[in-house]
């Protein structure tokens, strides 16, 4: 078989994708129709950035949710003579399944076409769940830092400002060895961290429901019980029941992004609470009686909803940017992994020659990331009109 | 004012401490003294071996004792074998049992010796910076012109079609890391491959000597990518000192457009982008390690990484102190700036 032209290998690409294009049509044609009762999400359909922002994010989440139907190969599989093969190669004769590969193949002759669309799922199952733990510790710490001030503040922002000091890329590194993971670091700081969003949950409903003791037992107990579950699985891999779990590397990686990021959110969060407070409705809530957390969680929180989604966005970017970081250091995730950052590690060596191999995945992430930071402008845009 | 800088540089060496304590505790968990022992012993130490290597060389008493001698407000370790050799913290190289002095830790500006590179921590230090403030300056030159004068074009006309490509443009650069933009160029202006062959991918020449070919690209690189965000708080800026009154006044009077951005309104605009530009350094911290790892060139960023993933404790404590001084110093500068630049602040 002769090697595909350029053209070809576009047409396959965009042919391998057809599942995205389907759901990504759907998506917007749906939210489209509808936008006008779809609030703030609705109105991103006005907003050209916002709207290229959106799709560009979706493609890429609905290529990892696909990745499976997407791929040509295995991103493990090695075929022997495929080794740094230039994009559109056709396979050695003799082999079965898709014919070509169509990306090239790198340095161990795997697919790079397959490993980078196995990396969007790697990535994405680990960067909006890390951004939003550092949301959950930075709001659950943020709001009493702001709202009550004094000691408890400046004890908080001494931590949060020590924390931010700590150049990122020497935390990573002093983080994310093996050796640390031996002692058992990032387990302790796994449970600390894991139980900020569990305690978040648990004072939100107390402080909405605590007038109705048995709305507020039934959610308390279903958060206490469901967050416990997953608690036990995720940071001390002890589930009892075996279904939840996290293999340490994958823990230690999370752990790290989320205790560099957090500090950011809480400083953010303090900010806004700071602001916020000195509103009327604020002080309307607290002459009617209403408890420091009720406040804080339903009437300040809601009001704080604009800057902080908007942020949430630009920060699921920067945790992107923050894993491709420790992958180029080759630091945490297994080197197999086809995590975007790994694998334009091991492309850097041979760029020179070979560049294909590291190009794939370093467009993606940028494309990515870009989406997040368009939808984040325009998400701003439209907060700001009304 | 005094009492404002005081109260900082309080906090400041409080934040310090903190930090290398961290560090120090980190880099001298169990694990990692073990890998020292077995890396500058002998790889096949048993158990035994190894707590009587770590006991001699100092590593077996507490921590925070350690940490002292370190720092150089505790007297440094001694201990006299059975022969009668005395070895100690304070002693290595020239320096013998009697002339060493009794504290020698980094108040002293005694660094220590690296066990990768087998030389004195500080000359390390002193070279890697330079090497690194090279780079950094011409960063520095090619980024803060650029991203301002973007930034000034972007937000004079708020909405406008310039506007709208700038603000696209630096939106982009945000979005793009050092790692990919930096794999980026190399494959188009310097891959024997494919492109351009304009620069060169490796940095390693512009060791000893800067030229226009062999630096083009990690100047380029890094400028990239912190140049954005300044030039969207300049844009901001700008935008909002457009919309003053005082500028309204000016139109009104007939100053003409070019005269009412560069003279009423740049100064003011210019007071916001000024913290970020230094904050910015802790950010550019990052980005050396990764360009120089990429780039290959031998600076300070390059030294962290060997240290760290050598675990050369002292030269890796050395990196910190110095990246944690460089974080903090910034901070203070930025703070101290923006309150002398805003005359709205004024420091009771």
């Amino acid at each position: 078989m002769d090697p595909l032209s350029w053209g070809a290998i576009l047409a396959q690409m965009l042919l391998q994708f057809t599942p995205v294009w389907i759901a990504l049509a759907v998506t917007l044609g749906i939210s489209r129709a509808y936008k006008r009762r779809l609030g703030l999400y609705g109105k991103l359909y006005d907003s050209g950035i916002g709207i290229a922002g959106f799709t560009l994010v979706m493609f890429w989440v609905y290529t990892a949710v696909f990745a499976n139907m997407i791929i040509t190969h295995e991103p493990l599989t090695v075929i022997s003579g495929m080794k740094n093969a230039l994009p559109g190669s056709p396979m050695p004769d003799g082999h079965e399944g898709y014919g070509y590969y169509l990306l090239g193949g790198d340095n161990l002759a795997r697919d790079v076409f397959s490993r980078m669309v196995m990396g969007a799922r790697e990535v994405l199952k680990i960067a909006p769940a890390a951004t939003l733990f550092a949301f959950m510790v930075g709001i659950t710490l943020g709001l009493p830092a702001g709202y009550f001030g004094g000691f408890l503040d400046t004890a908080l922002s001494f931590i949060a400002n020590l924390v931010l000091a700590f150049p990122v890329i020497l935390l990573f590194y002093l983080l994310v060895t093996p050796e640390i993971v031996a002692t058992g670091i990032p387990t302790y700081m796994a449970a600390v961290l894991f139980l900020f969003p569990i305690a978040f949950l648990v004072v939100l409903w107390n402080a909405r429901f605590f007038t109705q003791p048995m709305v507020r037992n039934i959610y308390v107990g279903l958060t206490l019980a469901l967050g416990l579950w997953l608690y036990s699985g995720l940071a001390f891999n002890a589930d009892p029941l075996g279904v939840v779990s996290m293999p340490p590397n994958v823990l230690i990686v999370f752990v790290s992004v989320v205790f560099v990021n957090a500090p950011t959110v809480f400083r953010i969060v303090r900010g806004i609470v700071l602001d916020i407070k000195t509103r009327d409705y604020v002080a309307a809530g607290q002459t009617r009686g209403e408890g420091p957390w009720y406040i804080m969680l339903w009437e300040i929180l809601p009001n704080a909803r604009g800057p902080l989604i908007v942020d949430f966005c630009l920060r699921i970017g920067y945790t992107t940017i923050l894993l491709g970081t420790l992958g180029f250091f080759g630091l945490g995730v297994s080197p197999e992994s086809p995590d975007w950052g790994s694998t334009i590690n091991e492309g850097r060596r041979l760029l020179s020659i070979y560049p294909h191999p590291a190009l794939p995945p370093a467009f993606a992430l940028m494309s990515l990331v870009l989406g997040l930071n368009l939808l984040a402008d325009g998400l701003r845009e439209e907060s700001l009109k009304d | 004012m005094a009492f404002f800088i005081l109260r900082r540089v309080g906090v400041m060496l409080l934040t310090s401490l903190c930090l290398t304590f961290i560090v120090f505790f980190l880099t001298n968990l169990e694990p990692n003294l073990e890998k020292l022992a077995k890396t500058q012993g002998n790889a096949r130490m048993t158990d035994a071996e190894v707590t009587s290597w770590l006991d001699r060389n100092g590593y077996a008493q507490p921590m925070v004792l350690r940490y002292g001698e370190w720092l150089g407000v505790l007297p440094g370790w001694t201990r006299e074998a059975e022969d009668g050799t005395v070895t100690g913290r304070c002693i290595h190289g020239t320096v013998t049992a009697e002339t060493a002095p009794r504290f020698c830790g980094i108040l002293q500006l005694d660094f220590g010796q690296s066990t990768v590179f087998r030389e004195e921590v500080s000359s390390i230090i002193g070279t890697r910076l330079g090497l690194t403030g090279i780079l950094m300056f011409w960063v520095m030159v090619v980024m803060v012109p650029s991203a301002l004068i973007i930034g000034v074009l972007a937000g004079m006309r708020e909405g406008s079609r310039t506007d709208r490509a700038l603000s696209t443009f630096s939106i982009a650069t945000t979005a793009t890391p050092e790692y990919v933009s930096g794999v980026i160029f190399i494959t188009v202006f310097a891959s024997s491959a494919v492109g351009l062959k304009w620069f060169k991918g490796s940095a390693a020449s512009a060791m000893d000597g800067v030229t226009f070919e062999n630096f083009t690209l990690p100047v380029l690189t890094m400028a990239l990518y912190g140049m954005g965000y300044i030039a969207r708080m300049t844009r901001a800026s700008m935008a909002e000192v457009m919309t003053a009154q005082y500028i309204r006044t000016a139109r009104l009077k007939g100053v003409s457009f070019p005269n009412i951005v560069v003279k009423h309104a740049l100064r003011n605009a210019l007071i916001a982008p000024f913290t970020v530009i230094m904050l910015q350094f802790p950010w550019l911290l990052t980005g050396v390690v990764i360009v120089e790892t990429l780039f290959n060139y031998k600076g300070f960023g390059w030294t962290l990484v060997q240290a760290a993933s050598n675990n050369d404790i002292e030269l890796l404590l050395s990196c910190s102190v110095v990246a944690v001084f460089v974080v903090l110093v910034t901070q203070l500068i930025s703070d101290i700036g923006y309150v002398y630049l805003n005359p709205r602040i004024r420091m009771a």
